[in-house]
């Protein structure tokens, strides 16, 4: 008789961390390939078209990034809370209410210089995830309320809260009863790398990952972060202030959800509508724990996910169904986080009883 | 104690992939004379907002696609579906551009902004959007006057309730929705001046849960007659299940609920879609803000349930020549509004710009509309 166990790994070579997600990225393929080949489809080709759509041309690539700026700022504020243990689901709902705050401005200020509009749009934005995140924060840190849930239900809070305003009060009267506020003036777009529609948000998510690099590995508060994640008695023991910590680390970490609220609709919609984010919020969660809560893996990790995104929606004519798309699309999902339980256990035969 | 090296299960694995990609990889030949006769082509792109597998809006959409590649041989057609109306819209339209598309239809109107992007870049390539805005030198929007099949269908559903109690599930206060309740309300008092129409707003596009949620809500409130503005038969089968009886929209519904539907509203994008495309590859065609209605043939009412007494289907059967011949439109004065007021005098039509930011509800509908 032989018995299966799961055992952890304590130290994990290189070859561990790297083969593994190599291994899960082949199997997916190979997964997809199947699937394609059964239901009729030339995978080889499919896949050919799949990584040209995503980085094939200057076009292609641009678009990528600019589906990746949001998943990079996205995956950037929750992995801060992440790091505390905080389970901050609300990324969604604190992306709309940046994306809120800076509409308001932009429809309120259209006049103002740019140089003045988009700091304060920017501002705004942080200002109103911050909060939104903050309550969650608040709730957690005095009387111990679960933020999981609460940060979840916020977000409904705030999504209706933006389909309220444009279909009622900031509804663009140009737009014949449809749920549009009126266009930005130019002076509320972020500025755009030559001709494509990658914008400013790309330098702003890379200059948090730093920031947030350099503050988790070389400073005082970066270290009472990661010991407060450990274990809170400890920290506590320590003589970390641990209810200040988490007030400010929801605050940031709901700050940085309402930039990316912010870059979207300054960036890309110019305008305040319905479905700013497709669940953008989310999907940060699924890149901040792939890329380890590391930074700067966040920031390859999104751009990865951009262009499995990008790449996979554009094999639709082929004659491809959308249903294969997300089939292939979560095939290679499924693999990869199957992958991080292989990279933190090994599989040991027993025998015996 | 047993256990799998490392490398012994890599080697596995390993093997097993190779197997299969040299299994797989032999099919893939062939298909190369199919590209010669690609020249003579005439790609269409269509941006849909859902999926032909709903039944409703985007189904509507896709059987017009299909009878436009039946009519003209040479047209070639590529889909793309679900794309949302945010941020990715706008690379989606440039998809199609860059793929070669000669004309691209979009099928939801909050695809506006990007398609004149797009449309900028391209000024050799159509686009047709479809509950559009904004045209351009080389984009037309189109739509149909629904409300005229909704109105007709009213007349069956007011002749059919027995309680006078009809709901209406809606899915978001715009003015579309809302001329469309309107229609189907003087419809229903036309025949049976004591009904009323319960508005319940779904708050979506297309989410069956959603809808069939709605129309339980009016199913509780009493309601024996249902109809919808909503994109999924889940209206239908909620009546179907409650044993009473329902009005579908966007195709013929009845395979859904087959006692309880007695018509459906319909699209029929077809015939318009030949006749753009038509025009373009002739050289012919124009920007233009297309609003046609049953006189055109883009909204019909479906084959109506035998339930329905033959002296109602005549009745309908006369409105809509009426229509037809154009001596007679739904919007035709006196209209009240809820309160009773005038709001369109005896004998005075409404215009087509009243009409699309229609904002008050008719005598008869129950319900608010959300400000």
């Amino acid at each position: 008789m032989y018995k299966v166990r799961m055992v952890r790994r304590e130290h994990n070579s290189m070859w561990v961390e790297v083969i593994v997600p190599i291994m899960s990225i082949i199997l997916a393929v190979a997964f997809g390939w199947l699937f394609l080949s059964w239901s009729g489809h030339d995978a080889a080709a499919t896949y050919m078209r799949m990584l040209n759509g995503a980085i094939g041309s200057k076009y292609n690539l641009s678009e990528t990034v600019v589906k990746a700026i949001p998943l990079m700022l996205a995956g950037l504020a929750v992995s801060l809370a992440f790091r505390m243990k905080l389970w901050n689901i609300g990324g969604e709902g604190q992306l709309y209410m940046g994306a809120f705050a800076a509409s308001g401005i932009a429809l309120a200020c259209g006049d103002m210089s740019a140089w003045l509009l988009l700091p304060l749009m920017l501002l705004a934005g942080f200002a109103a995830g911050a909060i939104w995140g903050g309550i969650p924060g608040v709730l957690r840190a005095y009387w111990q309320v679960n933020e999981t849930i609460t940060t979840l239900m916020l977000n409904y809070v705030a999504i209706f809260w933006v389909s309220y305003l444009v279909f009622g009060p900031w509804k663009d009267p140009a737009s014949m009863g449809f749920p549009l506020s009126a266009r930005f003036s130019l002076n509320a777009y972020l500025p755009v790398l030559g001709t494509t529609r990658v914008h400013l948000g790309l330098i702003i998510a890379i200059i948090i990952a730093v920031l947030f690099y350099i503050i988790l590995n070389y400073t005082r508060w970066g270290y009472e972060i990661r010991v407060s994640g450990e274990s809170q008695e400890a920290a506590r023991y320590a003589g970390i202030n641990v209810t200040r910590n988490i007030i400010l680390v929801m605050l940031i970490s709901g700050g940085i959800a309402g930039v990316t609220g912010m870059i979207e609709v300054s960036g890309i919609t110019h305008r305040l509508q319905q479905g700013i984010s497709p669940g953008y919020g989310y999907t940060g969660i699924i890149v901040a724990w792939l890329a380890r809560l590391n930074p700067f893996a966040i920031i390859l990790v999104a751009f990865l996910f951009g262009a499995l995104l990008v790449g996979g929606f554009g094999i639709q004519t082929m004659g491809i169904s959308y249903s294969i798309v997300l089939i292939l699309q979560g095939a290679v999902l499924f693999f990869l986080l199957a992958g991080e339980f292989f990279r933190k256990y090994r599989i040991v035969l027993t025998k015996g009883d | 104690m047993m256990r799998f090296g490392k490398l012994g299960i890599m080697v596995l694995v390993l093997a097993l992939m190779t197997a299969l990609v040299v299994g797989c990889g032999t099919a893939d030949q062939g298909d190369k004379d199919a590209a010669k006769d690609k020249a003579e082509e005439f790609k269409v792109g269509f941006i849909y907002i859902g999926a032909p597998g709903d039944a409703g809006w985007t189904y509507a959409h896709d059987q017009g696609r299909i009878y436009l590649e039946e009519k003209i041989p040479e047209v070639k057609t590529m889909t793309l579906e679900y794309v949302p109306e945010g941020g990715d819209a706008e690379r989606s339209i440039e998809q199609l551009a860059q793929e070669g598309c000669k004309v691209i239809i979009a099928n939801s109107f909050g695809y506006g902004d990007p398609i004149l992007e797009v449309a900028k870049r391209y000024p050799d390539i159509t686009f047709l959007h479809c509950s559009g805005l904004k045209t351009d030198t080389n984009v037309s929007t189109y739509f149909g006057r629904i409300y005229q099949a909704r109105y007709l269908s009213g007349i069956v559903a007011g002749s059919m309730t027995k309680n006078n109690k009809i709901g209406y599930a809606a899915a978001y206060p715009i003015p579309e929705v809302v001329r469309g309740i309107n229609a189907f309300t003087l419809g229903v008092r036309s025949v049976n001046p004591d009904a009323t129409v319960k508005v319940v707003w779904a708050l979506t596009w297309v989410d069956a849960a959603k809808e069939k949620a709605a129309a339980e809500s009016l199913i509780d409130a009493k309601c024996d007659v249902l109809a919808q503005h909503a994109d999924t038969p889940a209206v239908q089968q909620a009546a179907e299940e409650a044993g009473i009886l329902s009005i579908g929209y966007n195709s013929d519904m009845s395979k859904f609920a087959p006692n309880a539907n007695l018509t459906s509203p319909v699209w029929n994008w077809g015939p318009y879609y030949v006749r753009a495309i038509q025009a373009v590859m002739d050289g012919t065609w124009k920007s233009e803000e297309y609003w046609g209605g049953v006189e055109d043939g883009i909204v019909d009412l479906a084959p109506i349930s035998d339930k329905v007494p033959a002296n109602v289907k005549q009745l309908v059967a006369d409105k809509k020549a009426d229509i037809i011949d154009g001596k007679w439109d739904v919007f035709t004065g006196p209209v009240k509004d809820q309160s009773g007021a005038v709001k369109v005098p005896e004998a005075q039509k409404m215009t087509d710009a009243e009409m699309l930011s229609f904002e008050w509800f008719v005598e008869g509908v129950e319900g608010t509309i959300p400000k």
